[in-house]
């Protein structure tokens, strides 16, 4: 294998495994920030108990996602140096920011959070945690700005045969970034939310802690809703703003390769057939394509052939079709799974509502426990489809992925830093997952033994070569 | 100032702030294998370090950023140029990373056993590999008209650079156990002080060996002789000033003076690339430098803007950190978090 596909790999595996954590990071920083303010306000020391439960939650998952970010800021110049080069004048800027603005306030109040609890006073520890909660919010919108002009470049010009950044504003009003910001956030909201309900239904199944586990499941489904239903809405002005700036990656989505007609009706399955260049087989919605990428029910969209004849005659001989198949599963998969979630959330709330809580029903607490797989589905298949959506570009209509790759390295080196990579962030998930499994069996009130205990040194802690 | 001298001066101050910084975390880090007698003492080292390591990182991130946005030439040679190395400095601080919040997770033996080295090594390597980058940045490397850099193992592990990683190595080490005496007390605090006592002298054998073979093996003492004389003295002042605190018992002015030697030597290093970046050993002309790796006149602009508002904030709340974390720290506390 080439340096090329060899990094693909590695960026997308990376990234991929990095994505798992930073969504469930921004989620949980939100509710335990929620929770602590609800001690805060009330006083009940039931809500302390659950900001430190779901805190030991996040801290296990801040921990992988934090190491496996610092790989995120150095992989751009090892493995795409040529990239980096390219446009690091624009695209440096963001993730410069990030780390000054973001990373700092993150690391720093955590710090606070976590060693803190009798060493300032509640305010005081309630703030580090909104704050973290901001500062995770805050990362996301500069890396977000970064990856939004990779899609679609702006605010910058071409000289000295690089981008050069003339309009910082541009930058970080991209339209591209005010429909993607809202739309990942809410999404990684979702993730927090749903992982505390799917948690909080394993112990409900067990009857376990119930007061403690209802409230947290209810406080979970409320956030868990409110963003799934958000995450749709701007999934929608997202659609919309694709079909204007690439309108390849949303013909790819569809498995269109000729015009859609008017109006365009979404396909739920096709069997594509990308060497022939047709699909079969496809069952469809009408009008709903047009509706996605325009609001009405009017309205063509442009196909695949249509497009590609574009780009030779822009942007000289090539390929600029994406790998199609994985552009329109990847799509239907996130679609999917995010359907699922707003199905499931609403039927909670309904629950919730009606005050049935007590009683739930078993089947739908199940649900609701391996629901908690459905937004790291949905969020790892929508950045395929966006980022497998835009190939061959890096930086879509300026520079393609063959072009951004390190020219010094060799396929050797990169083939050891996969294997490197892989192997030791397939621990750290066993591990994880493992750690995790292990907090939420014993649950939060035997962790308040382990508390006390700590507070005596002649604890299990202490080992037995102390005498 | 021309931008492109103030940020070569910003990149440096976060190196020289990660160094001074980290610096300290990673010496408790590998302290952790030997200074402490038992798992009680181990989780104390650890918790002296456990609410300001992760922003200690940061200011390596920070400081990588710094270089993408303001010098992308410069992070492009760099972090290619210096592959391998790179992914073993990764693994290794993924694996520290980690272990600080794993170990305590579990009650067996092996299982802290395992995290436990993972901290050691995850404490060692990172500087041991960054001093062997910035020591081969001032003795030049082999970097091409296009400013791609196609190093041999021998251009980056060499004498020079071995010593350069061994020493910075011994001087966090000595540097954390400066920070052990602040933050413990008794007998744990004691054996600190005298280990770093110890260590002062082979410490000091290694700084002058690496400064002697700087000045053959490189060109830094010829660009910038006079401003690397004063270094060199105050470093000297420095070491001493360090060895007479600790026999004095005067810990914190002793921590801000291996500090100030770790400051010193990192700036140094700065100092004699000015205005390179790094250094072509093929010929001078393909150097890097603050003007040809640089971003545009724009860029650099707005990101002066918002480092320099940003900054005194956050220096703010990380000195604030370090005012709520002074006390000591005790063996009968609550340990496990």
């Amino acid at each position: 294998m080439d340096t090329v596909m060899l990094s693909r790999f590695q960026f997308a595996s990376t990234t991929i495994f990095h994505y798992f954590f930073v969504p469930v990071s921004i989620g949980l920083a939100l509710l335990i920030a929620i929770m602590e303010t609800m001690y805060v306000r009330k006083g009940n020391e039931e809500y302390k108990k659950m900001a430190q439960f779901w805190g030991k939650l996040f801290l296990i998952n801040f921990a992988v996602g934090v190491v496996t970010g610092i790989l995120q800021e150095f992989q751009f110049g090892m493995n795409w140096s040529d990239y980096s080069r390219f446009v690091g004048d624009v695209f440096g800027a963001p993730l410069a920011i990030e780390a000054l603005l973001a990373f700092f306030l993150e690391s720093t109040f955590i710090g606070l959070w976590i060693f803190g609890w009798d060493k300032v006073s509640k305010r005081v520890h309630l703030l580090s945690i909104w704050l973290v909660a901001f500062g995770t919010m805050l990362s996301a919108f500069w890396i977000l700005a970064a990856n939004s002009f990779m899609q679609h470049p702006v605010g910058f010009a071409i000289n000295n045969g690089r981008a050069e950044m003339n309009d910082f504003f541009a930058l970080i009003t991209n339209g591209q970034l005010l429909v993607e910001f809202p739309h990942t956030v809410l999404a990684a909201y979702a993730t927090g939310a749903f992982l505390v309900t799917g948690i909080s239904a394993y112990k409900l199944l067990r009857k376990q802690e119930v007061s403690f586990f209802k409230k947290s499941f209810e406080i979970a489904a409320i956030v868990g809703i409110v963003s799934s239903m958000g995450v749709a809405v701007a999934g929608h002005a997202q659609a919309q703003y694709l079909v204007k700036t690439q309108p390849m990656k949303m013909a790819a989505s569809e498995g269109l390769w000729g015009k859609s007609g008017d109006p365009a009706p979404w396909t739920i399955y096709a069997k594509i057939d990308p060497k022939n260049k047709v699909s079969s087989n496809e069952i469809q919605i009408p009008y709903l394509l047009s509706f996605l990428s325009y609001s009405t029910f009017s309205g063509e969209v442009k196909g695949m052939n249509e497009l590609q004849a574009e780009y030779v005659q822009k942007y000289g001989e090539g390929d600029y079709i994406p790998p199609v198949r994985t552009t329109f599963w990847s799509f239907r998969i996130m679609v999917a799974a995010g359907t699922a979630m707003i199905v499931l959330g609403l039927y909670a709330i309904y629950l919730i509502w009606r005050k049935k809580m007590d009683r739930p029903n078993t089947w739908f607490m199940r649900f609701m426990l391996w629901g908690l797989l459905l937004p790291p589905i949905a969020n790892t298949a929508g950045w395929i489809m966006t980022e497998i959506g835009r190939q061959p570009w890096t930086v879509f209509g300026y520079m393609q992925t063959k072009d951004s790759v390190s020219p010094n390295i060799s396929s050797g080196q990169v083939l050891f830093s996969v294997i490197s990579f892989t192997t030791i962030y397939l621990i750290l998930g066993l591990v994880m997952v493992g750690l995790f499994i292990k907090v939420i069996k014993k649950g939060p009130y035997a962790m308040d033994n382990d508390h006390d205990v700590s507070h005596d040194p002649y604890n299990k802690e202490v080992s037995p070569n102390v005498s | 100032m021309s931008l492109n001298e103030l940020w070569f001066l910003l990149i440096a101050v976060l190196f020289v702030g990660f160094f001074f910084l980290e610096g300290f975390d990673f010496g408790v880090g590998m302290e952790t294998q030997f200074l402490a007698k038992n798992d009680t003492e181990r989780r104390v080292l650890i918790n002296s370090i456990g609410p300001f390591w992760d922003a200690n990182e940061v200011w390596l991130i920070t400081a990588a950023g710094a270089m993408f946005a303001a010098f992308p030439d410069w992070y492009a040679t760099l972090f290619s140029g210096f592959y391998v190395p790179f992914v073993f400095a990764l693994l290794a601080l993924i694996a520290r990373g980690v272990a600080f919040e794993f170990r305590g997770k579990r009650d067996s033996q092996a299982w802290k056993k395992t995290w436990d080295a993972c901290i050691f090594f995850g404490s060692a390597i990172p500087p041991f590999l960054l001093a062997v980058v910035f020591a081969s940045f001032i003795k030049g490397l082999p970097i091409d008209g296009d400013m791609q850099m196609y190093a041999g193992f021998t251009d980056i592990v060499n004498v020079y650079t071995v010593v350069a990683g061994i020493t910075v190595v011994l001087l966090c080490l000595v540097h954390g156990l400066m920070f052990t005496t602040l933050r413990t007390s008794g007998d744990l605090q004691n054996r600190a002080r005298s280990l770093g006592q110890k260590l002062l002298l082979p410490l000091g054998a290694l700084l002058l060996a690496f400064v002697i073979m700087t000045y053959y093996m490189t060109d830094i003492f010829d660009q910038h002789g006079a401003w690397l004389l004063i270094m060199v003295v105050l470093g000297i002042v420095a070491y001493l000033l360090a060895g007479y605190f600790m026999m004095k018992k005067k810990d914190s002015l002793a921590f801000g003076m291996t500090g100030a030697v770790i400051a010193l030597s990192v700036a140094s290093i700065f100092v004699g690339l000015f205005p390179r970046v790094m250094i072509s050993s093929i010929d001078q002309a393909f150097n890097l430098t603050i003007t040809n790796a640089a971003s545009g006149h724009y860029s650099l602009k707005v990101m002066t803007i918002v480092a320099l508002t940003m900054l005194p904030f956050v220096l703010g709340y990380q000195i604030w950190s370090y005012f709520i974390f002074h006390k000591r720290i005790h063996e009968k506390e609550h340990l496990e978090y």
